[in-house]
């Protein structure tokens, strides 16, 4: 009997054991992520409260939490806010429309990218910022000239992508379509689309990531609005936790609408083999 | 009547893959065709199939010349090539786009059905096993009904045990409409079950080198005396066309050919 019961509970405590263990981790893992820098700000907060630091070129968290909601009550941080998101807007569906529309040409006809993928290139190596100057002297100085400048960010890693993408493309699968006699609308839309998508989503994503990195580009180098300018207001008035607070709410609406890509294309994606976390 | 005219297949590149290759299929007849690699059976089975037209010659189907894919065609390659983003059923019911949706619903069920795979339809390809996913290939190329299916290396890419088990299984579903079967193989072992002829081909540029019937009744036992008779004259037959000598000894074939085909 003994024999039994010893067997019963080998078999059973290690994967109980297991499970609960599991659900501790999955528990735990996003806060331990987060121990690190809860940590340091704590450690800072209370440095600067015992008087150890004067915390005024690094202010502490409570001062820049503070000036986050006196930002918000005064309408600043929305007014700058919404500037700022409609310039990555605009910048970010100019930079994709032409993208995806030059990507899937080169991508789709061996002319068309001989014809023009080398010029690309050589545009693609010259740092985007280079053209400021540039685009101040033919567009002007207002909005005109940033978006543009966020449409050269997005436009290269959205044209590489797809245009490579559409490259790959499984020739295995588009002969199936073959097979089945599809016309050439069927083709794109029922065998190229489903298998670019994929890679596609993923630099949409990365365009979008170097679109908020040259909309704080634009907006340092002249802006009267705009979180950008923040950052610029905030250093020639000597106050850093405005320039932290506009960095917390860039780092903010980044992740946010990196997420909302994300989540509109997941529907789509549900079918690729992804390797599972947990 | 399916029927090959004097199909001949150059390459841009100066291959000469297929030298005048000519053929009569009869409509619900299965024929086999079986050769060393390099001897252009793919290239023929693509030139039928109308994914890669013949050079010279002509591929005629029911007195109309194909030269482009075909609805009475259809083609199973050697993978499953199933689309990843579609589920099982929408993978089977493929070629049935321009149907209305109840009768392409009610074809597909009954397709994966009949391929034992009913339970199956909501599920991604990816989820299915290597025989699971070429099934549901079979019923997506079976579904349109065509008059022709031509397989190119269906089951070579699959263990042992499920090849038999889907060599089978595609007699089966063969008896259900009858339509005319093109197998390119090069197992030998595999021709003979499901062929009623066994065509060997030679390379350089590809030929017909030897047409074998086999008159043994369905369904054929793969141990039996016939079976192994069959065989043997296949295996010579093969290694004849690779002007490889079939050694003999005490007036017996020996059976030397079968690995000299992986080469």
């Amino acid at each position: 009997m003994s024999v039994v019961g010893m067997t019963i509970v080998a078999d059973g405590s290690p994967t109980r054991e297991r499970s609960i263990g599991n659900r501790w981790l999955r528990l735990t893992r996003p806060v331990l992520g987060l121990l690190l820098p809860v940590l340091l700000a704590a450690a800072w907060e209370f440095i600067v409260r015992m008087g150890w630091a004067s915390g005024r070129l690094a202010p502490p968290p409570s001062v820049i939490f503070a000036e986050f909601v006196e930002l918000a009550r005064t309408g600043d941080l929305q007014s700058n806010t919404l500037v700022t998101l409609a310039r990555v807007a605009a910048g970010f569906a100019l930079g994709v429309t032409t993208a995806t529309i030059i990507g899937a040409a080169a991508g789709y006809s061996p002319m068309v990218r001989r014809l023009l993928d080398p010029s690309l290139q050589a545009l693609r190596a010259i740092p985007s910022i280079a053209w400021v100057p540039l685009f101040v002297l033919w567009l002007g100085i207002f909005e005109a000239s940033k978006v543009t400048l966020i449409a050269v960010g997005v436009f290269f890693p959205v044209y590489l992508g797809l245009m490579g993408a559409i490259q790959s493309v499984d020739r295995k699968l588009v002969e199936v379509g073959r097979a089945f006699r599809l016309s050439d609308v069927a083709m794109v839309w029922r065998i190229l689309l489903p298998a670019v998508l994929p890679a596609y989503v993923i630099s949409l994503r990365s365009g979008l990531g170097l679109g908020w990195m040259f909309v704080v580009a634009a907006e340092i180098m002249g802006a009267s609005q705009g979180l950008g300018y923040l950052l610029v207001d905030g250093q020639q008035l000597g106050k850093p936790a405005e320039i932290v607070a506009a960095i917390v709410a860039f780092a903010i609406l980044g992740k946010a609408t990196d997420w909302l890509i994300a989540l509109a294309a997941a529907p789509f994606l549900r079918w690729e083999d992804v390797v599972r976390q947990d | 009547m399916l029927s090959l005219e004097r199909v001949s297949k150059i390459y841009p590149n100066g291959v000469h893959a297929l030298g005048g290759v000519s053929l009569e299929v009869e409509l619900g007849e299965i024929v086999a065709v079986i050769g060393g690699s390099g001897c252009g059976k793919s290239t023929l089975l693509r030139a039928i199939s109308g994914l890669d037209p013949a050079s010279e010659g002509a591929v005629v189907l029911d007195g109309e010349r194909i030269t482009a894919p075909h609805e009475k065609i259809g083609i199973i390659f050697q993978e499953p090539r199933l689309l990843p983003w579609l589920k099982v059923a929408d993978n089977v019911g493929f070629g049935l786009g321009d149907r209305p949706k109840p009768e392409r619903a009610q074809r597909v069920t009954a397709a994966l059905a009949r391929v034992g795979l009913a339970d199956k339809a909501a599920v991604w390809p990816r989820e299915l096993s290597g025989g699971q996913a070429q099934r549901v290939a079979i019923a997506r190329a079976l579904v349109p009904r065509p008059e022709v299916l031509l397989l190119d290396e269906p089951f070579s890419a699959l263990d042992a045990f499920t090849r038999s088990d889907l060599q089978d299984h595609l007699l089966d579903l063969w008896t259900d409409a009858k339509p005319t079967l093109v197998l390119v193989t090069h197992d030998v072992d595999e021709a003979i079950v499901l062929a009623d002829r066994v065509m060997v081909m030679c390379p350089r540029p590809g030929r017909i080198f030897d047409e074998i019937d086999v008159k043994l009744p369905r369904p054929r036992d793969r141990q039996s005396a016939a079976f192994d008779f069959v065989k043997r004259r296949v295996l010579v037959a093969l290694d004849r066309s690779l002007n490889r000598p079939a050694t003999t000894v005490d007036g017996e074939t020996k059976a030397t050919a079968g690995a000299a085909l992986w080469w």
